[in-house]
C-alpha cells in the first residue's frame, strides 16, 4: 500500500507540473521562446492568494480567482515590457531576459514580503477520499491537482483546435508571417498565448501551495525549471505531452524519492530528460517538423 | 485612378537597398507581371505592399488608402490576398484548416460557406483532401490549397509570388488556367513570375524589374516581343 501511497502522490505532483508544464509549452509553441519567468509567476499567484487570504481576509476561491487576473495582467505586461521588444532579436537574448525578468520577480517578492517563508492555507476545500477501509487516503488537495489539470488539459485542447483564436495561434506557432498575410494580429495572438499561460501559474500556484504550504521567492523556481523538464519530456509545444510528461516527472520523482534516494531524487529527474533527449530528442508526443522546400 | 498604385518605393533590408524607388500602377480588372532576375525585387514589392516588410519611403495608395502605414493583419480585410512564394501553407493543419483561416477577417458565415464551394469546384482536389494534413499534400496541390486560401478572404486583388515554381509542366499549365479563370471572375491579379513566357502570355501590361529598379514596362504583348526581354528572360 505504501507503493499505492506513493504513486498517488506522484500523480498529485505531477498534475501541478502538467498544469505548469502546459504554460511553457503554450508560450513556447506559439512565441517560440522559452519563458524562464513562468515558474515565478508561480509564486507571484501564491502570494496574490495569501495576501488576500490573510489581510482581505477574502475566501479561498475569490483569492484564487484574484490571482488568475494579476497573473494574466503580469504575464501580459512582461510580454510587452521585456519581450515583445525583443521580437526581431536572437533567442539567445530573449533567453537571458527570461531569466533577468525571473530575478526580477523573485527579488521584488523578497523586497515586499521578505525572506522569511510564510505559511500558506489550503485553498481546497473539498472532502478527502478514503479507500480499502483507511489503508488509502487520497489528499483532498491531490483530487483538486488531478481533476484541474485534467479540465484545464481538455478545456485548453479544445480552445485551441475548436476555436478561431486557437487556430490564430496554431497558425501563428507555424508561420508568423503566412498568419499575418491570413489576417492574424500576431501580435494580439502572442499576448493572448501569455495571458493564458500566466492565468495557469495562478491556478497551479494555488495547487502547488496547498500541496506544499510553504511560500517563499523562490517557490516557483525549481517546480518551473521541473516542470520546463516535463514539458521537453513530453514533446514541447504539444499539450497533451505537457500532461503526459508532468505526470511521468511527478512520479519518477516521488517514486525516485521513496525507492532510490531523497537526495538523488531531482538528478534521477533530470537523467530521464538526458536518456529521453538522447533516444527521442522531439520528446514523447514531439512532432518533427518537416521541411518541405 | 489607378486601384493601386505605388509611387517611389524605397526598401531596405538593414542597410542593404532592395527596392530603389519604383513606382507602378495596378488598374482594377488587369493583370500585372512583375518580371525579373532572382534578387531583382520583386518579392521585397509585394511584401512591403501587403506590409511584411516595412517601406523605407514612398508609398503604396490602394483606392486612396495609404498602406505602408497600415499593418499587414488590417490589409486582408481590405480586398488583398497575398499567395506567397514557397506557398507558405500551414503544413501541420488539415486543408479546411487552411482554407478557414483564409477567412479569418470575415463575419459573414454564409458566404464564407459559399466561397468555400467556390473554392472546392475550383479546386476538386482540395475537397477530396479536405481533411488531410496540408503538409501531406503534393506541391502542385499545396499552390492550389494557397490560391484557394487566399481566395477565402474574398479578395478585390490577388497578389501571387512565384506560383508556378517547382511544379511539374502539367501542374504549371494548370496554375496559369487557373489564374486566367480567377481573372475572368473580375479578380484584379498581380502576378510575380520567373517564369516570364507564361506571365506574358496572360499578363495586360507588365513591368519589369532590375536590381531594384523598373528598367521597362509596357503592354505584355510589346513586351514578348521586345529584343531585350526575349533575350534576358525568355531565353530565345
Amino acid at each position: 500500500m505504501a507503493f499505492l501511497d506513493n504513486l498517488i502522490n506522484g500523480i498529485s505532483l505531477g498534475s501541478i507540473y502538467a498544469v505548469i508544464a502546459l504554460g511553457y509549452t503554450l508560450v513556447y509553441g506559439i512565441a517560440k521562446m522559452l519563458n524562464f519567468a513562468h515558474g515565478d509567476v508561480i509564486m507571484v499567484g501564491g502570494y496574490v492568494i495569501f495576501t488576500a487570504m490573510t489581510s482581505m481576509k477574502l475566501n479561498a476561491y475569490l483569492s484564487v480567482l484574484i490571482a488568475i487576473l494579476a497573473c494574466t495582467v503580469l504575464g501580459i505586461i512582461i510580454e510587452k515590457v521585456a519581450y515583445k521588444p525583443l521580437r526581431q532579436a536572437t533567442s539567445l537574448a530573449v533567453l537571458i531576459t527570461a531569466i533577468g525578468v525571473s530575478y526580477f520577480l523573485q527579488n521584488m517578492a523578497l523586497l515586499i514580503f521578505g525572506e522569511k517563508p510564510v505559511t500558506f492555507t489550503s485553498v481546497i476545500d473539498i472532502p478527502k477520499i478514503t479507500l480499502f477501509d483507511g489503508q488509502i487516503v487520497i489528499k483532498s488537495e491531490t483530487t483538486a491537482a488531478i481533476v484541474v489539470s485534467v479540465l484545464i488539459v481538455v478545456g485548453l485542447s479544445l480552445f485551441v483546435n475548436k476555436t478561431k483564436s486557437g487556430r490564430a495561434m496554431l497558425a501563428v506557432s507555424e508561420d508568423k508571417d503566412a498568419a499575418q498575410l491570413m489576417g492574424i494580429n500576431v501580435n494580439r495572438t502572442i499576448s493572448l498565448t501569455f495571458a493564458i499561460g500566466s492565468g495557469l501559474a495562478a491556478i497551479a500556484g494555488a495547487l502547488l501551495c496547498s500541496t506544499y504550504p510553504v511560500l517563499s521567492n523562490t517557490t516557483g523556481a525549481m517546480p518551473g525549471i521541473k516542470a520546463f523538464v516535463a514539458a521537453v519530456f513530453g514533446g514541447i509545444g504539444s499539450i497533451p505531452g505537457a500532461m503526459i510528461g508532468g505526470l511521468l516527472i511527478g512520479v519518477i520523482e516521488i517514486l525516485g524519492r521513496a525507492y532510490i534516494s531523497p537526495q538523488l531524487a531531482d538528478a534521477i529527474v533530470f537523467a530521464v530528460l538526458i536518456v529521453v533527449l538522447i533516444v527521442k530528442p522531439t520528446g514523447i508526443l514531439g512532432k518533427k517538423v518537416n521541411e518541405k522546400v | 485612378m489607378a486601384m493601386l498604385e505605388i509611387k517611389d518605393l524605397h526598401v531596405y533590408y538593414g542597410i542593404i537597398q532592395a527596392l530603389k524607388g519604383i513606382s507602378f500602377e495596378v488598374n482594377e480588372g488587369e493583370v500585372i507581371a512583375l518580371i525579373g532576375a532572382n534578387g531583382a525585387g520583386k518579392t521585397t514589392t509585394l511584401h512591403t505592399l501587403t506590409g511584411i516588410l516595412p517601406a523605407k519611403t514612398g508609398s503604396i495608395l490602394y483606392n486612396g488608402v495609404e498602406l505602408t502605414k497600415t499593418p499587414a493583419h488590417k490589409i486582408v480585410k481590405m480586398g488583398i490576398a497575398h499567395v506567397p512564394e514557397g506557398r507558405r501553407i500551414f503544413q501541420q493543419l488539415t486543408v479546411l484548416d487552411n482554407l478557414k483561416l483564409g477567412a479569418f477577417t470575415r463575419k459573414d458565415k454564409e458566404g464564407i460557406a459559399a466561397d468555400l464551394e467556390m473554392v472546392y469546384k475550383r479546386f476538386p482536389r482540395l475537397e477530396e483532401r479536405k481533411t488531410q494534413i496540408a503538409g501531406t499534400l503534393s506541391g502542385g496541390e499545396q499552390q492550389m490549397l494557397a490560391m484557394g486560401r487566399a481566395l477565402m478572404s474574398k479578395p478585390k486583388i490577388i497578389v501571387m509570388d512565384e506560383p508556378s515554381m517547382g511544379l511539374s509542366p502539367i501542374f504549371v499549365s494548370e496554375i496559369f488556367d487557373i489564374i486566367e479563370s480567377i481573372r475572368k471572375d473580375g479578380l484584379t491579379v498581380l502576378l510575380v513570375e520567373q517564369n516570364a513566357k507564361k506571365a506574358l502570355a496572360i499578363a495586360d501590361r507588365a513591368y519589369v524589374l532590375e536590381t531594384g529598379r523598373i528598367t521597362l514596362s509596357g503592354k505584355a504583348s510589346d513586351l514578348i516581343n521586345d529584343e531585350k526581354v526575349k533575350k534576358a528572360y525568355l531565353g530565345d
